[in-house]
C-alpha cells in the first residue's frame, strides 16, 4: 500500500461534484464513519444546475429513508402525458394511476436548486466536510495511482486514499485521467429549461391536479424542426419547468439558438394555452449526456471511481439520470469502504464497482438501450416525418366531411408509404426500432 | 425603558433640521430639509428650528432663516471646526436633552449618517435612514418615514411610536430647495459646548479632495456619463469625458467598451460591475440591456441618447433623445457651455426678530 | 492586537421581491450571503492581524443558520467566531442590534481586551450604516466610519490612522484605539480562502453567546427593545421613463437645448 496522506488532513476519500452522484456517495461514505471530502465548484450545490427536474424516489430513500418528510419537493407524479406535435396538430396520450397518489410517490417534480443544497446539507451533517466554491482542477497521480486532486484554491492540494470522480457530463477529471475521451457531440445533448412562474390555481386547473399532486409531458415532434429532439414540461409547486433536449451537433448543423427552439415548443398551439400569463423567471442551458452504454468510459482505474454523468450514465429513453446517479454514487460509496476495509485501493479493488453495476439495474437497463442512441441520430424522421405522418392521419381520420371512412384510411395510408416514407424502409424503421428499445 | 418614562412626563416639541456645513459652506441637503421641515411643522403646528454646529458659523443663520427656519440654535466652537463624530455627537445630544425636539431630520450624507446613527445610540431613539418620503399621519401624528430596502426592490414605511426624537436622515435632492426669502426674521440661540480638545479621541490631519477623476468612485459620483458600444473606440469615450466635465461627472461605461479596452474595468455598471444611483444618468450609446439596467435604474434621472429607437434603454430614461450621439453630444456640450449654473447660495443677513 | 469583525448574513437582495397581492416579503427560496461589505471587512481584520499580530474573531448575531456566514469568515482567515443567537432577540431594530452585539463584544473585551472592531459599511438588505456607530458609542470606542484604508497602526502608542471616503474626497484622521471601523468594499479584495482554511471552516463550531449568557435586559431587545416599528413594506412604482424628448426631426442643437431645460428645471445643472 502507498504512502496514505500527504497532509495531516486525513482523507479517507474525495468526492468530486455535489450533484446528485457525489452527494450520495459522500452521504454513504459519511454515515459508515469514513473521513470524506465534498468537493463543488458552485457557490452552494445546486448553484449550477437551478432548475426544476424530476426526482425518483426509490433510490433516494434507498440513501435517505423517508426523506420525503424532510426534502425540499415540488410535486409528486400522478400523471405522466405524451404529446407528438405537427405545426398545427397534437396527438397525446397520458398514464394516470391512483396508486401514484399514495405515500411513497414513485416520483417528485424538484427545483434543483433546493434539492441539491439540501442533499448536501445532509451529508455535512452527517459528517462529510462539504467544500463549495473550489474547482478540482487536476487529478494527482503517484505511480499510476491517483492518491488526490488540486484545486484552484491557495494551498489546494488534497489527498486520500480513494477519488470518486462525479463532477458531471463535462468531466474535466475522467479526461484528464485518460478514461474517456473528449466526447463527441454527437453523444451530447443541449438541455434548455426555463422556470416560469404561474399561480398554483392555474397549475392545478390546466393539469387536472389536486394538492400536491403533479404531472410531466413528454413532448415529441414538430418542436424539434426536424431535429432529434425532445420537450419537455414539469409542473412545480407554483412554476413549469419547461424544456427541451437536442443532440448538439444537430443543433450546431441548424444554425438555430436553444432558445429559438424552445421559443418555438412555447408558442405550438397546444403547448401555449398551459404556459398562458406564466412569467419567465430563470433560463438555463446544461448538458446531458446521451451517448447511453456505448459512451461510457471505463469506470475504475488505481484509486478512483467514476459516477453518474461523469460516467455518462443516462438513460437518454426513460428520461433518467438523477436516479442512475445516486445509485452508481451510493455503489461507489460502498466499494470504497470495502477498499478501505481491506487497505487495498487498486484497480482490482476498485473493479468491484464494475461489477456492483452490473448487478444493478443501472448496466443493465443501459445495456437495453445500447443500441438506442445510434438508432435515433441516424433516424432523424422518427423526430420529424413520423409526427407528421401520424398527425395528418388522425386529422384525416377524425374530419367529418362525407367522405367514406374505407376511402379515408386507403388515402392516409397512400400518404404515408408513397409520399413519406416507402414501405420498405418504414419496416425496417420498425424492426430496428423493436430491437434498438430491446 | 427609560425613554418610555421620559416620554410621558415631558412634551417633546418642534421639528429640528440639522444644517450640515463644512468650512462655512452649508450642505444644500439643509436647505431641502427645512423645506420638507416646514411642511412637517405646519401639520404639526410646531416650530421649525434649525441646528448649526461649527467654527465660525453665526452668519449662516440669515440664510437658514431665509429657507423657512422660526428658529436657529448656534453652537459655535473650536472643537467643532471639523467636523469630528465625538464632539458634534456631544453638542447635538446636548441640545437634544435640553430642547426635546419631536423630530429630528439630518442629511443622509456621510457625514449626516455617521452624526445620526452616533446621537440615536446616545439618545436611546429610533432612527430611520435613506427616506426618501416623510408625512404626518393625521390621526397619531407619528412622523411617517418611508424609505427603500433590499436594494430597493422593496419600500418601507417606518414609524417611531414612542421614543423621542423620532428621527430620520433623508437622501440628498429627495426634496426641492424652497425659495430663500431674505426679510424672513427669526429667533437666534447661542449655545456652548464645553468640550477641551483633549477630550476628542480623533485628529483630522489632511483632507484630499478629489483631483483626478481617476480618483472618484463612481458609486459616489452625482452625476454619471455612461458609454456603450456605440462610442465606437477609445476616442469616443474622449467625447464623453467632455461632456462629464461640462456636467461636473464621472465617465462610466456598460460592459462591452470595458471588455474592448476602452475603458478601465473599475467603471463598469450593471450586474458584472457596479451599482450607482447618481442624480443623474446620462446613458450615451448603450442599448440598456437588463444586465446594464440592474446596476444603474436606481438613478434619479435617466437620459438616453441612442439612435435606434427601440433601444430598451427609452424604457427607462427620464429624458430620451434619439439621434447619433456624434451629432447630440457635441450640441449638448456647447448647450452646456452657455448655461449659467444655478446656486444654492443666496447670502442673507441675520434680521433680528423684535424682543 | 485584538480584533473583532461584524458580520451578517443577508438575503440576496437582488432577488427579494413584495408579493403583489399580500405585501409581503417573498423570501422563499432566496440564498443567503454574507453581507458583501463585511467580507472586506474580515480581509481588513485579517490584513492587521498579519501585519501587526494578534487575533481575529467573527462574531454575528442571527438565527442558527446564521454560522454559515460565520464559517465563511473562518475561511477567510478569522480565528474564531461566536454566534449570537436567541429567539428574544428576533424583530430588533438598529438600535437593539447594537445593544446586544456591543454586551456580547463586551463579554470577549473581559475575556482579553478588544482593540479594533471592523464591520463593514453598511449590510445590503438593511442599508442603515447605524449598527457599526451603535456599537461605537455604546462601548465608547472611536468611530471611524467609511474607512477605506489603514494608514498606520500604533498599538503601543494606542493610535490608529485611517483614510476616510466622503463625498468630496478623501480625509486622513488619526484616533485613540480601541476604535470601530466601517469599511467600504474599495478598501480590499478579499483573498480566496485556502483550502486547508475551508476544511478548518467545513466543520468549525462558533462559541454560542444567548440571552442568558450575555446577561441582557430584555426591555431593550427584540420587538420590545426596538423603537422603530415597520408599518407597512410595498413595491415600489415602477420607473416612469419612456418619455422621448427629441428625435431624429429635430436638430442636434435643439435636442441639446430641450435637454437642458429639463435639467435645469431639476436643479441637475
Amino acid at each position: 500500500m502507498a504512502e496514505t496522506a500527504r497532509r495531516s488532513d486525513g482523507f479517507d476519500v474525495i468526492v468530486v461534484g455535489a450533484g446528485p452522484a457525489g452527494t450520495a456517495a459522500a452521504y454513504t461514505l459519511a454515515k459508515a464513519g469514513i473521513k470524506v471530502a465534498l468537493i463543488e465548484r458552485g457557490v452552494y450545490p445546486g448553484a449550477k444546475n437551478v432548475m426544476g427536474g424530476v426526482m425518483y424516489s426509490q433510490p433516494v430513500g434507498a440513501i435517505i429513508p423517508n426523506f420525503w418528510d424532510e426534502a425540499p419537493l415540488e410535486r409528486h407524479i400522478i400523471e405522466q402525458q405524451y404529446q407528438i406535435l405537427s405545426p398545427d396538430s397534437a396527438i397525446s396520450g397520458k398514464h394516470r394511476s391512483t396508486q401514484y397518489a399514495v405515500q411513497p410517490h414513485n416520483r417528485y417534480t424538484v427545483l434543483r436548486a433546493k434539492f441539491d443544497a439540501w442533499f448536501a446539507g445532509q451529508a455535512d451533517a452527517a459528517g462529510a466536510y462539504l467544500l463549495t466554491n473550489t474547482v478540482v482542477t487536476d487529478p494527482i497521480i503517484d505511480n499510476g495511482r491517483v492518491i488526490g486532486v488540486s484545486t484552484d484554491r491557495p494551498d489546494g492540494d488534497l489527498y486520500a486514499n480513494v477519488v470518486i470522480v462525479a463532477d458531471g457530463v463535462n468531466s474535466l477529471i475522467a479526461e484528464k485521467l485518460g478514461l474517456r475521451p473528449v466526447i463527441d457531440t454527437v453523444n451530447m445533448a443541449l438541455a434548455v429549461k426555463e422556470i416560469v412562474a404561474l399561480p398554483r390555481g392555474k397549475i392545478e386547473d390546466r393539469f387536472n391536479l389536486e394538492g400536491d399532486e403533479g404531472a410531466t409531458i413528454d413532448i415529441y415532434g414538430e418542436v424539434a424542426r426536424g431535429m432529434v429532439a425532445t420537450g419537455f414540461i414539469y409542473t412545480n409547486k407554483d412554476s413549469l419547468s419547461v424544456g427541451l433536449g437536442v443532440i448538439l451537433k444537430d443543433l450546431v448543423k441548424s444554425g438555430l439558438t436553444p432558445y429559438e427552439l424552445l421559443d418555438g415548443m412555447k408558442n405550438h398551439p397546444t403547448i401555449k394555452p398551459l404556459l398562458a400569463g406564466g412569467e419567465p423567471r430563470e433560463y438555463l442551458a446544461h448538458m446531458i449526456p446521451e451517448g447511453g452504454y456505448q459512451a461510457m468510459p471505463k469506470l475504475y482505474s488505481d484509486g478512483v471511481l467514476i459516477a453518474g454523468d461523469a460516467a455518462m450514465m443516462v438513460n437518454g429513453f426513460h428520461r433518467e439520470g438523477s436516479n442512475l446517479a445516486m445509485t452508481s454514487g451510493k455503489l461507489a460509496a460502498e466499494t470504497a469502504i470495502e477498499a478501505i476495509e481491506h487497505k487495498e485501493f487498486g484497480a482490482r479493488a476498485m473493479s468491484a464497482y464494475k461489477t456492483k453495476l452490473n448487478n444493478s439495474y443501472i448496466l443493465q437497463d443501459l445495456r437495453k438501450y445500447r443500441k438506442l442512441p445510434g438508432f435515433i441520430s441516424s433516424r432523424p424522421q422518427i423526430f420529424n416525418v413520423y409526427p407528421q405522418i401520424i398527425n395528418d392521419a388522425a386529422t384525416e381520420f377524425l374530419t367529418v366531411d362525407s367522405v367514406p371512412k374505407k376511402q379515408k384510411q386507403w388515402k392516409i395510408w397512400r400518404q404515408i408509404v408513397k409520399k413519406r416514407r416507402p414501405l420498405r424502409k418504414l419496416l425496417r424503421d420498425i424492426y430496428e426500432g423493436w430491437r434498438a428499445f430491446g | 425603558m427609560a425613554e418610555h418614562v421620559t416620554e410621558s412626563i415631558i412634551e417633546h416639541r418642534d421639528v429640528w433640521i440639522f444644517i450640515e456645513q463644512e468650512s462655512g459652506l452649508i450642505n444644500p441637503v439643509g436647505f431641502e430639509l427645512l423645506g420638507e421641515g416646514r411642511r412637517l411643522a405646519d401639520d404639526l403646528g410646531d416650530k421649525l428650528v434649525a441646528v448649526i454646529l461649527g467654527r465660525d458659523v453665526d452668519e449662516l443663520a440669515g440664510d437658514v432663516f431665509a429657507r423657512g427656519a422660526d428658529k436657529v440654535i448656534i453652537v459655535d466652537d473650536p472643537v467643532l471646526k471639523d467636523y469630528r463624530t465625538y464632539p458634534y455627537r456631544a453638542g447635538l445630544v446636548k441640545l437634544v436633552e435640553k430642547y426635546h425636539p419631536r423630530i429630528l431630520l439630518m442629511g443622509a450624507t456621510t457625514l449626516g449618517r455617521d452624526l445620526a446613527s452616533a446621537v440615536a445610540t446616545e439618545v436611546r431613539t429610533g432612527l430611520t435612514a435613506d427616506c426618501t418620503e416623510l408625512g404626518i399621519d393625521p390621526e397619531t401624528k407619528l412622523l411617517t418615514q418611508t424609505r427603500p430596502a433590499f436594494g430597493g426592490n422593496v419600500m418601507a414605511t417606518i414609524l417611531c411610536r414612542l421614543s423621542r426624537p423620532q428621527m430620520s436622515t433623508v437622501r440628498p435632492r429627495v426634496f426641492k430647495l424652497p425659495p430663500a426669502d431674505c426679510d424672513r426674521a427669526g429667533e437666534l440661540i447661542n449655545e456652548t459646548l464645553a468640550i477641551s480638545e483633549d477630550e476628542v479621541p480623533t485628529k483630522v490631519l489632511e483632507f484630499r479632495a478629489h483631483t483626478d477623476h481617476s480618483d472618484v468612485e463612481i458609486e459616489t459620483a452625482d452625476v454619471i456619463v455612461a458609454g456603450g458600444r456605440g462610442l465606437g473606440g477609445a476616442e469616443g469615450f474622449g467625447l464623453l469625458r467632455e461632456l462629464a466635465d461640462a456636467l461636473g461627472g464621472e465617465v462610466a461605461a456598460s460592459r462591452p467598451p470595458v471588455e474592448m479596452g476602452w475603458v478601465a474595468v473599475d467603471r463598469q455598471i450593471g450586474q458584472t460591475g457596479k451599482t450607482v444611483r447618481p442624480k443623474l444618468y446620462v446613458a450615451v450609446g448603450i442599448s440598456g440591456a437588463v444586465q446594464h439596467a440592474v446596476g444603474m435604474q436606481g438613478s434619479d434621472v435617466i437620459v438616453a441618447i441612442n439612435k435606434d429607437p427601440e433601444a430598451p434603454i427609452f424604457k427607462l430614461a427620464t429624458y430620451g433623445i434619439v439621434g447619433n450621439l456624434f451629432e447630440v453630444v457635441p450640441a449638448l456640450i456647447e448647450a452646456l457651455a452657455g448655461v449659467e449654473r444655478t446656486s444654492s447660495d443666496v447670502s442673507c443677513e441675520v434680521v433680528e426678530e423684535d424682543g | 492586537m485584538n480584533i473583532v469583525v461584524c458580520v451578517k448574513q443577508v438575503p440576496d437582495t437582488t432577488q427579494v421581491r413584495i408579493h403583489a397581492e399580500t405585501n409581503t416579503l417573498i423570501r422563499e427560496g432566496i440564498p443567503s450571503i454574507v453581507n458583501p461589505y463585511d467580507i472586506h471587512a474580515v480581509e481588513a481584520a485579517v490584513a492587521v492581524k498579519e501585519s501587526a499580530g494578534g487575533r481575529v474573531t467573527a462574531i454575528t448575531m442571527g438565527p442558527p443558520q446564521a454560522r454559515e456566514a460565520l464559517k465563511e469568515a473562518i475561511s477567510l482567515g478569522a480565528d474564531d467566531a461566536v454566534l449570537i443567537s436567541d429567539r428574544a432577540f428576533a424583530g430588533s431594530d438598529t438600535l437593539a442590534t447594537g445593544y446586544i452585539l456591543s454586551e456580547a463584544i463586551r463579554k470577549l473585551h473581559s475575556e482579553s481586551p478588544v482593540d479594533l472592531i471592523i464591520c463593514g459599511k453598511q449590510s445590503i438588505d438593511g442599508d442603515t450604516a447605524q449598527v457599526g456607530p451603535g456599537i461605537a458609542q455604546r462601548l465608547g470606542f472611536t468611530q471611524l466610519t467609511y474607512v477605506i484604508k489603514i494608514t498606520e497602526i500604533d498599538a503601543p502608542g494606542r493610535r490608529i490612522v485611517v483614510e476616510r471616503q466622503l463625498e468630496r474626497g478623501h480625509q486622513v484622521v488619526e484616533g485613540r484605539l480601541p476604535a470601530l471601523l466601517t469599511v467600504v468594499k474599495e478598501m480590499n479584495e478579499a483573498r480566496y480562502a485556502p483550502l486547508p482554511n475551508l476544511i478548518k471552516a467545513a466543520k468549525y463550531e462558533p462559541r454560542l453567546f444567548d440571552l442568558a449568557g450575555l446577561g441582557l435586559d430584555r426591555s431593550q431587545i427584540g420587538l420590545k427593545g426596538s423603537p422603530t416599528t415597520v408599518r407597512r413594506i410595498f413595491a415600489p412604482t415602477p420607473r416612469a421613463g419612456g418619455a422621448i424628448i427629441a428625435d431624429q426631426s429635430q436638430t442636434p442643437a435643439e435636442a441639446a437645448r430641450l435637454l437642458v431645460e429639463k435639467l435645469q428645471a431639476d436643479r441637475l445643472l
